[in-house]
């Protein structure tokens, strides 16, 4: 292959950004790429062009801005509003963009795409009104949505309570905030986010806030099932769990609102390393599938990275300053930096990085999607929703001898939506894995392209039938 | 598996051809062990296009194709589901002067095979598909075409062959074959060895490593074969078509989705498995299937990957007994091989139990190479 730059970054994210920049400080020629109008990631998202907003600034919009200009005066190629769409080894990144189909190729990759959303399904989880968490988020963030005036936000993790205040603070009203996890299990993180004091005060606060105006804070209970209630609305079934996530005999609550917010983590997005068939292994508490690294963020295929939470959710801090130690260890590797220098650098990256994650990795253990939980699923309940793919259609492939979630997939079209498994690829996985009774599954989906759904018309542009270069014809 | 009680057969490859061996071997009574290194059907047989088409098939194999998909559309009365397969009007588009005649010559050949195809007027073509491009010349036409969600291919074989009691050894890769007492010795890895009476080799394209087993080389050609699917879209088609030189298949199922193929190549080989999508490949065959259905271009690609398919020195299948061993058969590389699989594996199961099979097979014995090493290793 015919480089044409040094070094490629996909996703231009806290990690993405960071590792382009610090590769371009030692001089390699990078190229950035991102399918956004402009870097900053889900966290540090940019006001979309031609907005404006009013009131106090979140800091992660201080520190947006500040990443986007540093970006600026970098010499970093940038190519946004650029969607990968597939990747060889070698490695070509093929690329959809504003001026068509293209390509980049470069002996180093970063991967740095960040993570999903999940959701554990129950019955209605897919109703008009029901989003994620995370969707709420960007919603919330980037055009200032309501999601609708009267909002129940339910699921597991610091997201519940930054979508609360959010949608509280944007003017919307909130039913309640349903956690599955206890109090004392927040309780437990405290000791790893005194790494963070500027997010623990300001999850008290969030808390605190909340309690004050009234908000029902509801906590080990879950939403049991969502129905179409009059006038557009939704009525949401609440009630108490186990410490597993499954059901409990109690008191079930009804919720009568406009819209439901509701999500359980985040996982790592491992389409492209699963596409690359690099090696991964299985997260039994994350019910993922993570890219297998070594502490430099290398992958098992040769010049392959992945930082951020695509390595495992840790969280933006720390994904900014691993970034940075992944470009440091591909200057170092290109004889960009002296040993000397490199280890100092690293050797203080590495302190930084340690607290930051401690803080992440507290919050993801909360919100990861408990065993119990799983199991409860109901029968009825959607699980691949590009598909309409049911739990019992899963359990029956299973029992008609499908021993991998391909052949589960194959067998019932779990997965072979728009969104590739990406949302139901993991619950999927785990429902089999346990129906054969072992505590993961056998191997990831196989990883396919294009990493997203591509305009057809787009792809083949405008040609006309004379210029088409067809290969000789087949055997007759 | 005790020594005391050999298997009648053992079959390796779960593929459609070795599932239907296995299958009409276990219905007549036969203890069969059908033995794969992954789950059944999980390469070309359930990742393939699905096409039913006798405008793609190699004009000598044509009256199997048509026998397998009459199989295939009858499919609930002896294989016990349905697998999605459906009758449609197929269509070979000529869009230039050289893809007529290339259109007429294979429509011709086909034809004197007993496939019954006619050339049509584009006026003709487009009232029976209002969906295609009316700018083409004209238009090879058979009214039976057709489709299979290949996908569900394994689901319905493992079913029925558990009804017939026959062993199903997924997840078993084979190591070696051996002969002892008069038996086959399949080995296995991390699985005791298999003995059997009668072995067939049915493992597309891996039956070049597979035969090596026995000493001998056949080399067997693995193209990669990229397929594309678009997300669901409202009924665009309602044929099969291809063009004249055989490079589309394009077909919509009922769930909407429309899955572009025709052979265009992606990386890989055997070992590896299909590699990486080609981007250029990938864009002509899509430009191919817009001009051929404009409607395509309103609709997204969801989905590529690649399939293995086979094929010997002179494209033909072989299929019987393999030369200089006992009770040992083999299956495979048949151009249009999902369409005819059904009936390709009747007819090696009539060989293997002693009946006249209704057409002739494809003796491999014309394929086997002299090796001198493999001659004093064996």
């Amino acid at each position: 292959m015919a480089a044409t730059c040094d070094v490629i970054v996909v996703g231009a994210g806290p990690a993405g950004a960071e590792a382009a920049m610090e590769c371009a400080r030692h001089g390699l020629d990078v190229v950035l790429i991102d399918e956004a109008p402009d870097a900053g990631g889900q966290v540090y998202r940019a006001t979309p062009k031609g907005f404006r907003t009013q009131g106090p600034r979140e800091p992660e919009a201080e520190i947006g801005d500040d990443l986007r200009k540093r970006l600026a005066d970098s010499s970093v190629r940038c190519r946004f509003d650029t969607l990968l769409w597939s990747i060889a080894p070698g490695y070509r990144a093929d690329l959809l963009g504003p001026d068509g189909p293209s390509s980049e190729e470069a002996p180093i990759v970063v991967i740095a795409n960040g993570a999903r959303e999940r959701v554990v399904p129950f019955p209605g989880w897919t109703l008009p009104g029901v989003i994620g968490l995370a969707g709420a988020t960007v919603m919330l963030k980037s055009q200032k949505v309501l999601p609708g005036r009267q909002t129940l936000v339910a699921g597991a993790g610091p997201l519940l309570l930054a979508v609360a205040t959010t949608l509280r603070k944007a003017g919307g009203e909130v039913a309640g905030v349903i956690d599955l996890a206890s109090r004392r299990e927040w309780l437990a993180t405290v000791p790893a986010t005194i790494s963070r004091p500027d997010l623990l005060a300001r999850g008290i606060g969030w808390t605190s806030r909340l309690t004050l105006a009234g908000v029902p804070m509801r906590y080990r209970q879950a939403i049991r099932r969502i129905e179409q209630a009059e006038a557009g609305k939704l009525r949401a079934f609440v009630g108490p769990v186990y410490a597993t996530g499954a059901p409990v005999a109690g008191t079930v609550r009804e919720f009568v609102v406009d819209a439901v917010a509701v999500g359980n983590g985040l996982a790592p997005a491992s389409e492209v390393t699963r596409l690359l068939r690099a090696e991964h292994v299985y997260d039994t508490v994350q019910k993922a599938w993570v890219p297998q690294l070594d502490e430099d963020f290398r992958t098992s295929l040769p010049g392959l990275f992945v930082v951020g939470d695509g390595a495992g959710i840790s969280g933006a801090a720390a994904a900014a300053i691993d970034g940075r130690r992944v470009g440091l260890s591909i200057a170092f590797d290109a004889d960009r930096l002296s040993a000397d220098n490199y280890r100092a650098q690293k050797r203080t990256l590495s302190t930084g990085a340690k607290k930051a994650r401690r803080f992440g990795q507290a919050m993801a253990r909360l919100m990861a999607p408990r065993s119990g939980q799983i199991a409860a699923i109901a029968a009825d309940a959607v699980v691949c929703r590009c598909e309409d793919v049911t739990r019992a259609e899963l359990d029956a492939a299973v029992a008609d001898g499908a021993t991998s979630p391909n052949q589960v997939k194959a067998w019932t079209r779990c997965g072979m939506g728009p969104c590739q498994g990406r949302t139901c690829g993991d619950i999927a996985s785990a429902l089999a894995a346990a129906a054969l009774g072992q505590e993961a599954p056998p191997a990831p989906m196989t990883g396919r392209s294009p990493l997203r759904p591509l305009p057809l018309g787009v792809l083949a542009g405008d040609i006309d039938y004379d210029d088409l270069e067809l290969p000789p014809p087949a055997p007759l | 598996m005790s020594k005391s009680l050999p298997l009648d057969a053992a079959i390796i490859g779960a593929g459609a051809m070795g599932a239907t061996v296995a299958l009409h071997l276990a219905r007549s009574g036969m203890r069969v062990a059908l033995i794969d290194r992954g789950e059944i059907c999980r390469e070309a047989s359930g990742v393939n296009a699905g096409t039913l088409t006798l405008h793609m098939t190699r004009a000598a194999l044509v009256p199997y194709a048509m026998k397998g998909r009459e199989l295939w559309l009858n499919a609930p009365n002896w294989l016990g589901m349905d697998v999605g397969a459906r009758s449609a009007p197929g269509f070979s588009l000529a869009f230039t002067r050289e893809e007529l005649e290339m259109v007429e010559k294979r429509a011709e050949a086909r034809a004197a095979m007993g496939a019954p195809i006619e050339l049509v007027t584009p006026k003709r073509a487009c009232e029976i598909d209002p969906g295609l491009n009316p700018s083409m010349i004209a238009a090879a036409f058979c009214e039976l075409d057709g489709h299979v969600t290949a996908y569900m291919t394994g689901r319905a074989y493992r079913r029925a062959l558990l009804a017939t009691g026959a062993m199903i050894m997924e997840n078993s890769p084979v190591t070696a074959l051996d002969r002892e007492d008069g038996l086959h010795v399949i080995r296995i890895d991390g699985g005791a060895p298999v003995r059997a009476k009668r072995l067939v080799l049915a493992g597309g394209v891996w039956l070049e490593p597979m035969l090596a087993w026995l000493g001998l080389k056949v080399p067997v050609k693995t193209l990669i074969n990229q397929l594309v699917v678009t997300e669901r879209m409202r009924p665009v088609m309602r044929s099969v078509v291809g063009i004249a030189n055989g490079l589309l298949s394009l077909k919509q199922f009922e769930n909407g989705t429309v899955l572009i193929g025709g052979g265009w190549q992606g990386n890989g080989d055997r070992v590896r498995g299909g590699v990486e999508t080609i981007p250029k490949n990938l864009i002509g065959n899509i430009q191919l299937a817009r001009h051929a259905i404009p409607a395509l271009g309103e609709t997204r690609v969801n989905r590529v990957w690649l399939g293995l398919e086979s094929e010997t020195a002179d494209a033909l299948p072989m299929i019987g007994e393999i030369p200089g061993h006992e009770e040992a058969y083999v299956i495979g590389c048949v151009h249009s091989g999902y369409t005819s699989a059904p009936y390709m594996g009747r007819l090696l199961a009539d060989r293997i139990l002693g009946r006249e099979p209704e057409m002739p097979l494809f003796g491999p014995a014309r394929l086997i190479q002299k090796d001198k090493n493999m001659e004093l290793s064996a």
